[in-house]
């Protein structure tokens, strides 16, 4: 893959090692001269200067055949519109942005950046994972529909096992659609019944989070 | 008229001048305290300290019930990211930015944003100048 990333701080430092040891074509983009300096010094031409933002300096280096942008500069306002540059102009299938107010994850995606990594957000979930009881991770959260999955294992409490599924009485909006014991995957029907140690994943819409936590908390 | 200014620069500093004196209810954002100097002392302004992009900061200048909202910091992704948000979020009616950097004023046009672009404005009156001998 050819993947574009726009700030040249640790987070894109680091990242451009990682997916250059994984054999990607990887170029970093920095505007401060003293930081590229730096980072030229350890990357050679891996990196360059210029300003993402700016159309002519994607241009130069072929953006419009990337096939990922990051932006993870330390402004929300510049990895927002280095995004939507990248989509609307260089036609990059997939973009990330880090965000840094957790506030602004909702305009971004909703202004069409297809990821949004929040370090606010993933410290305070991990968090509250911590004093769940029942530890539901998050796994995937879609721009559209306000949804999200979720795994979780279940406690030998949980009042999930040993139950037909038809019988559980899940939150609205909740579903369950696959187990995981062992190796094995678990397609839920009517009649499956969960036990202790399975794993399960549900889609759950986002309102609903609150009611599936206390499922996890209370009932599990 | 009740109008929010995002940057108490020299542009927006004016025109919040000249738009509380017509009688409209002004209140002008900056993230710095310094920049409120270019105000008039006795001006009828609402000035408001922080950044565009935080959701309090723009409901304490009131763009909740804001007719109109001017882009005008000095930083181009600053504005866009501030009218997009302005307009999806805060739904108000009239949003407008200042954008020097032309191609990206030039992409968000077609994205639908009203923008203003002083370089292409400069270019212009110098181009007249020259012409007109």
């Amino acid at each position: 893959m050819y993947i574009v990333i726009v700030g040249g701080g640790d987070v894109g430092l680091s990242l451009t090692r990682l997916l250059q040891e994984e054999e990607h074509e990887v170029v970093l983009v920095e505007k401060d001269p003293e930081r590229f300096s730096k980072l030229s010094d350890e990357l050679g031409e891996s990196v360059i200067m210029g300003d993402g933002a700016e159309l002519g300096t994607l241009l130069n280096m072929g953006a419009n055949r990337a096939d990922v942008l990051v932006a993870v500069t330390g402004t929300d306002q510049d990895n927002l519109v280095i995004c939507q540059i990248a989509k609307l102009i260089y036609l990059i299938p997939r973009t990330i942005a880090k965000v840094n107010d957790p506030k602004n994850e909702e305009l971004f995606s909703s202004l069409g950046v297809d990821a949004t990594v929040s370090s606010t957000k993933t410290i305070a979930s991990l968090i509250e994972e911590k004093i769940d009881a029942g530890m539901a991770i998050p796994l995937l959260a879609f721009k559209e529909g306000g949804v999200e999955i979720f795994k979780t294992e279940l406690s030998k409490e949980s009042s999930l096992i040993n139950k037909k599924i038809s019988k559980l009485k899940l939150p609205q909006d909740c579903i369950i659609i696959a187990g995981l014991r062992g190796n094995e995957v678990i397609i839920p029907r009517g009649d499956t019944r969960f036990r202790e140690g399975d794993t399960i994943i549900m889609l759950i819409r986002k309102e609903r989070k609150e009611a599936f936590k206390r499922l996890f908390l209370e009932a599990v | 008229m009740k109008v929010v200014i995002l940057g108490c620069s020299r542009v927006g500093a004016m025109l919040a001048t000249g738009l509380a004196k017509d009688g409209n209810e002004v209140a002008v954002i900056d993230s710095k305290e310094s920049s409120f100097v270019r105000l008039p002392k006795d001006a009828q302004i609402k000035r408001i300290l922080g950044g565009g992009v935080e959701h309090d900061t723009l409901k304490k200048a009131g763009i909740e019930e804001a007719d109109v909202f001017l882009a005008l910091t000095n930083s181009d992704n600053a504005n866009l990211t501030a009218a997009q948000l302005v307009k999806q979020t805060f739904k108000v009616p009239r949003v407008a930015s200042r954008i020097y950097d032309v191609q990206r004023a030039k992409a968000f046009e077609g994205l639908g944003l009203d923008i203003i672009c002083p370089t292409v404005d400069t270019v212009e009156k110098f181009q007249q100048f020259l012409k007109s001998k």
